[in-house]
């Protein structure tokens, strides 16, 4: 179980053959995860990772070939566009961008269209995710996890990193790991991956890794009262921020009329009786004393 | 990136928006001679980002070149909020019968490119939704099929435009749609629109904030940069690829990843000491854009230390020391550096950091803490 990703994922990776895709779909294989086909359009008919991966010219024909159910992509922001559209077009169910830098407006209607077409899109601008001893999608490091029931949910990629390897010093290991990316239109809310964690029987506590900009931690804390009964701990970045700037992610910026702060989103996720640390080195404190073994 | 009000006009007057546009000057006698090319009573207004640049003196009404000059000359020069005016825009006055407010966001919430109205123009947004938000309309437009012509004329309806400008309320109304599409813009407003007491609908200012994203396929928009209202450092620091921002504090930060680089500020700040940066270096750490990183942190005189926090994953962490230490070899000024390396290899960079006289630390938490303490204590 878990969610979204796990043994019975056969992944493909559009643009397999560049040179961050290959990079890392090196590690996803050797991480365990099923990759059965990458697609280069104009490679088609090659193969990548040392002859293991074979090569497609599009999405369609490597589905048809492979049966793939899940996509991830690593094609420069100039044509992620068009790359979420084609694994949407190819019936593929979970599309996990990495891309950085995808202009907003292409973002807007490629975020309605695959919705419109069923697809479950995780990013833009996300580290992916991992299904701990099953299946790593995306770029987190294999190393830092152990195979526990914590299910961690953020818009981060090196912080949450941060967080897991502080879980897994502490022997408090995780379920799933879920990046859902820093820019102002994402595909998958936390609030999305909070409900999959509340109905994941693999998955006994979750946190929740934020920033500021934007309102999502607010809404998912109002959720978390309504929804959740399970144990709850919680970290959100940039309480130093000044306003009206971007901090690296295209959205994490606190607006000038003093929306987005770190103490709005840490407020509405205490008034939820959710705990927030003020370290990402708390959080394994704050999960124990929320009852976690 | 925030476009000057002369840039956001040139490009509403491209997409058929009625305004009067105006002429910039750098200098006073500029100042004088584009007055006179209007005719007419003209208003100088300081070309700068910040807001209230009205209230800090510079916005100023001139009903002759003479008086334009002088008024030029009051403003060039002046400081608004820390930025130092060296351009002011001298357009045609106007007067004033009704001024309303007129704005497209790209709203996260919604997911769309939303329309903000109100027939309160002339204030702040932020203030009309505090004081009255009942008089602001927000209307998502359709992400795929855009502006269609019943919400022009329902935002039109909404702000009680005169029946006979209601043809040039849906001109402004969809140039600024197109102009915001085809800038690929964050936010373009118009504030205020007014109806002028001869009867004409003109957008008086604007302001357009583009998508840093969307930039590099509009070059035409990336050389409207206004390199005067840039930090010399944040302008080093782009080039070099780096994300950078500079702040008043004493302890220089550089970090890979920018959710990280935020928690190591908030973390220098929890240890008692102030970031002086918020710094995000990208993946990999390799030495010439870790040398990069050096030069632009101590740029800044106020920098007493740097944290240097590496979460490596499968980088390695013995590499990513070396090329810290053959980095700050080639600095031409040195602080004490305190560096954390988490990733493949960790104990292997401790020696080579120890060696080269660099604070070592093994959490997060203690990083944020010796820095503090290698700065002198708080800022």
């Amino acid at each position: 179980m878990s969610i979204l990703v796990n043994r019975d994922t056969r992944l493909l990776v559009q643009g397999i053959t560049g040179r961050e895709g290959e990079f890392h779909s090196t590690a996803m294989l050797e991480y365990g995860t099923d990759i059965v086909a990458g697609v280069t359009p104009g490679k088609g008919g090659q193969s990548a990772l040392d002859g293991r991966v074979p090569v497609f010219d599009t999405v369609a024909e490597a589905v048809e070939q492979t049966g793939a159910n899940a996509s991830c992509i690593f094609v420069p922001a100039a044509f992620a566009p068009d790359a979420m559209l084609e694994a949407s077009a190819a019936r593929i169910p979970l599309v996990i961008c990495i891309t950085e830098g995808v202009p907003a407006l292409d973002m807007l209607r490629v975020y309605h269209v695959l919705r419109a077409n069923g697809t479950r899109l995780i990013g833009p601008n996300c580290p992916g995710l991992t299904t701990v001893d099953e299946a790593k999608v995306g770029i987190i490091p294999g190393n830092i996890h152990a195979r526990g029931s914590v299910g961690l949910v953020s818009r981060s990629g090196t912080l949450t990193y941060e967080v897991v390897q502080a879980m897994t010093d502490a022997g408090m290991g995780q379920s799933t790991c879920v990046g859902i990316g820093g820019d102002p239109i994402i595909g998958t809310s936390f609030i999305d991956v909070l409900d999959m964690f509340n109905q994941d029987p693999e998955t006994e506590a979750i946190v929740m890794i934020g920033e500021i900009g934007g309102e999502e931690e607010e809404k998912a804390a109002a959720f978390c009262a309504r929804e959740v009964r399970k144990p709850m701990a919680a970290f959100i970045a940039g309480r130093t921020a000044p306003p009206g700037r971007r901090m690296g992610h295209a959205g994490a910026i606190i607006s000038s009329g003093g929306e987005g702060t770190a103490e709005s989103k840490r407020a509405a996720l205490e008034e939820a009786g959710i705990r927030v640390a003020d370290s990402p080195s708390h959080i394994p404190q704050l999960l124990r004393d929320a009852g976690v073994r | 990136m925030k476009l000057q009000e002369y840039r956001s006009k040139e490009i509403l007057a491209r997409h058929g928006v009625p305004l009067l546009a105006g002429q910039t000057a750098t200098t006073p006698e500029e100042a004088r001679a584009a007055a006179a090319r209007t005719g007419g009573p003209v208003v100088v207004k300081a070309q700068v980002l910040v807001g209230g640049r009205g209230k800090a003196g510079g916005v100023k009404l001139a009903q002759t070149p003479d008086e334009a000059e002088e008024k030029a000359r009051e403003i060039i020069g002046l400081d608004i909020k820390g930025t130092t005016v060296k351009t002011v825009l001298v357009a045609p006055a106007a007067d004033i019968d009704h001024e309303y407010y007129l704005g497209l966001i790209l709203d996260r919430a919604s997911k769309a490119v939303t329309v903000i109205a109100s027939a309160e123009g002339g204030v702040e947004i932020e203030e009309t939704a505090r004081t009255n938000p009942d008089a602001i309309l927000r209307l998502p437009l359709h992400p795929l099929i855009g502006l269609q012509e019943h919400e022009t004329r329902r935002i039109g309806f909404f702000l009680g435009i005169p029946a006979e400008l209601r043809k040039d309320f849906a001109t402004t109304m969809r140039g600024l749609y197109a102009a915001f599409v085809a800038s690929d813009a964050d936010l373009a407003e118009i504030n205020p629109l007014v109806v002028t007491t001869d009867g004409r609908l003109l957008s008086l200012d604007a302001k357009i904030v583009l998508d840093d994203s969307a930039l590099p396929r509009h070059p035409d928009l990336e050389a409207m940069r206004d390199l005067n209202e840039e930090e010399p450092s944040e302008i080093a620091a782009r080039e070099a690829g780096i994300s950078f921002i500079k702040l008043d504090g004493s302890i220089g930060c550089m970090v890979n990843g920018a959710g990280l680089a935020m928690t190591t500020m908030d973390l220098v700040k929890l240890a008692g000491g102030e970031p002086a940066n918020f710094l995000d270096i990208g993946g990999g750490a390799k030495a010439d854009k870790v040398t990069a990183a050096f030069r632009i942190i101590l740029d800044d005189p106020n920098v007493k230390a740097i944290l240097i926090n590496i979460f490596g994953g499968i980088t390695r962490g013995d590499e990513v020391a070396r090329g810290i230490v053959e980095a700050r070899s080639n600095l031409e000024r040195d602080v004490p550096m305190v560096v954390r390396i988490v990733g493949t290899n960790a104990e292997e960079a401790k020696p080579i950091l120890a060696e080269a006289n660099l604070i070592t630390a093994d959490s997060l938490d203690d990083a944020a803490a010796k820095a503090v303490a290698a700065a002198g204590g708080g800022a």
